[in-house]
């Protein structure tokens, strides 16, 4: 049986965590399919024909698919989903809205948040944000899963897979919920899922100023992404996507500056797995200091503007 | 309008959770359990379309064993009307809590169900949209922001990147983030009153649905702890040894 990898899209193009999905779908048994829903999505298609390990493509394109709803990407995913023995999606706010939808049709039981895969009927995740690992086994014919994008490895390298292309035929539809605004933030700076650098601040920083004066010199100098601790976020110093943590993003870049966070176990879920993690804040005590490779005591306002000058 | 209010009970937040040592799950016995923290905010929010009079009715359900009791009284003394208990020894998975509450919406008829984005023990993220599917609604996951027309609701979502607000029809099933509100607290005249509100046991098993684990946990262990860090004494110590040690930055 083939595994099918549902891609996410962003304004028409593959998100890079298609890459990641793939070495996950490589531990599996079978032949890989990907499936691209949306509306005007040629730029994604062009892409995925440049991917290792793609056998097939499926393609739904439609104006009717413009808005990203979970009622219609489950009836597309439920009109051909019976043809495979796993069916994989990241495990970001795209896959979760969608993926329980379609394991609930198929009566199958959806393993959510996948960091490990030892063979098609063994898995790993997290539970209780992370403090603890659950070590499963599921057999059951039909097996969906949300990939925890962090904890694999993209697979390298374009090339032209000769993929075979199906344009799928638009099952029903239905009319449940419809978008009706969106509102993302334009910016400049690497994506926090998938920066190299991010510079994270908490309520440490005092005031929404404070967090930008302070943080996106420092980011922009290490061009990093920036994240935040719910604190931050709930005190309106960043927006929401910007939480990193248990109910945020989990990430795991090459390096993350945690400035004036104190380090609850919900933050770091979100964020122990990075490569090297500094700390930089006053109190010697700081759980966050039990993780960081380099911790450095002092205050925010002093060390953030001392290293991005000296940097 | 009538309300569903699913709720779980969990670990409280602030206690680390252990393994047992033989690896056969969680460490649970003796521990504070409390209520799901986003079960807390999707009551919140029933509780306040109720004192606006957009709800008439707020039914808090858990499914689980009968401790959960406590955190249905405490979903009453939050403002409820009344409350059932699902009843089972299993542990349930989101498919089955979501087979669990169709069966009773079935019976009770509410227009809208609001339950937590995620439990804070098994970060599962699944019951809601799976009880969305079951019954053929419109869901809104992870939301910031509801507002309530005559037969549809305005949900402001928290999505990658930004914000998205949906238009869905009603009956629905809302998920809520950590922004929709911040939860009230007890007080001790609501617990007193709570006590005498109608609290209700089901058994599961009266249900008729097929409820048993499709999950086998092999084991339940703490992760790989992460080597020890050092504490450096100046910025230039940091971006010394972030250069030539750890080879982060050029
Ligand atoms: C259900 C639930 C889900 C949650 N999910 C998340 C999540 O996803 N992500 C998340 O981050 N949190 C989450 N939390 C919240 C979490 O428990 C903490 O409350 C939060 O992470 C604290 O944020 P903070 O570290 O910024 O604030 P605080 O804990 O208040 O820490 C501020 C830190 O700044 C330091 N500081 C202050 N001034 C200075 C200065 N001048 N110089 C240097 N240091 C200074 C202080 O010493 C302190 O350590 C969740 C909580 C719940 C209940
Ligand atoms: N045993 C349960 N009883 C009642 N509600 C539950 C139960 N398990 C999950 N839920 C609801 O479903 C939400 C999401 O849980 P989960 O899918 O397990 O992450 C929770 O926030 C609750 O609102």
């Amino acid at each position: 049986m083939a595994n099918l990898i549902i891609a996410e899209l962003e304004k028409s193009s593959l998100k890079s965590s298609v890459r990641q999905l793939i070495t996950a779908a490589n531990k599996l048994q079978g032949d890989n399919h990907l499936l691209l829903i949306g509306y005007q999505i040629g730029d994604a298609l062009a892409q995925a024909k440049q991917l290792p390990g793609i056998k097939k493509i499926l393609v739904v394109d439609n104006p009717a698919l413009g808005d990203e709803s979970p009622e219609k990407t489950t009836e597309i995913v439920l009109s051909i989903a019976t043809n495979y023995s796993h069916i994989l999606t990241p495990a970001s706010a795209f896959g979760k809205n969608f993926l329980p939808r379609v394991a609930a049709r198929l009566d199958m039981t959806q393993i959510s948040d996948v960091i490990a895969i030892q063979d098609a009927t063994h898995f790993s995740r997290p539970i209780y944000a992370g403090s603890l690992i659950a070590d499963i086994e599921v057999t059951e014919s039909i097996i969906p899963l949300t990939i925890r994008i962090s904890a694999f490895d993209a697979v390298m390298g374009d090339e032209d897979n000769q993929a075979e292309i199906t344009h799928l035929a638009l099952p029903d539809l239905p009319q449940l919920s419809q978008r009706i605004a969106l509102q993302l933030h334009e910016s400049s700076r690497p994506n926090l899922d998938s920066a190299k650098i991010v510079v994270s601040g908490g309520r440490g920083l005092g005031s929404e100023e404070n967090f930008h004066q302070l943080l996106e010199p420092l980011a922009d100098k290490l061009s990093a992404a920036l994240g935040a601790s719910r604190a931050a976020v709930d005190l309106g110093y960043a927006p929401n996507d910007y939480q990193v943590g248990q109910t945020g993003k989990i990430i795991a870049p090459q390096l993350y500056i945690a400035v004036g966070i104190s380090g609850a176990i919900q933050h770091l879920a979100g964020m122990k797995n990075s490569k090297c993690i500094v700390a930089i804040n006053k109190d010697p005590d700081a759980a966050i200091f039990s993780i960081a490779d380099y911790s450095l005591v002092g205050d925010l306002n002093e060390v953030v503007p001392e290293l991005t000058s000296k940097l | 309008m009538k309300i569903l209010v699913p709720v779980k009970r969990v670990l409280d937040y602030n206690i680390k959770p252990r393994a047992k040592s033989d690896g056969s799950g969680v460490e649970l016995s003796g521990l504070k359990m409390a209520m799901n923290p986003f079960d807390e905010i999707a009551l919140e929010e029933a509780v306040r379309l109720k004192e606006k009079n957009v709800a008439t009715e707020v039914i808090a359900v858990s499914c689980g064993q009968v401790s959960s009791q406590d955190i249905l009284r405490t979903a009453l003394a939050l403002g409820a009307d009344r409350a059932i208990l699902i009843e089972t020894d299993y542990d349930l998975e989101p498919l089955a809590v979501a087979k669990c509450l169709a069966k009773l919406i079935d019976k009770e008829q509410p227009n809208l169900v609001i339950c937590g984005k995620q439990a804070i023990d098994d970060d599962s993220n699944q019951t809601g949209q799976i009880l969305a599917a079951l019954l053929g609604w419109s869901q809104a996951t992870f939301a910031s922001k509801i507002e309530v027309t005559q037969d549809h609701l305005d949900v402001t979502r928290e999505i990658d990147g930004g914000l998205e607000t949906v238009h869905v029809s009603l009956p629905s099933v809302v998920t809520t983030d950590l922004r929709l509100n911040e939860p009230r607290f007890a007080t001790l005249p609501n617990i007193m009153k709570a006590k005498k509100k109608p609290l209700e046991t089901i058994s599961a098993q009266s249900l008729q649905i097929d409820i048993a684990p499709r999950i086998r946990v092999l084991k339940v262990r703490e992760p790989d702890p992460r080597p020890a860090g050092i504490k450096v004494d100046s910025v230039d110590t940091l971006i010394e040894k972030l250069k030539t040690d750890a080879k982060v930055i050029g």
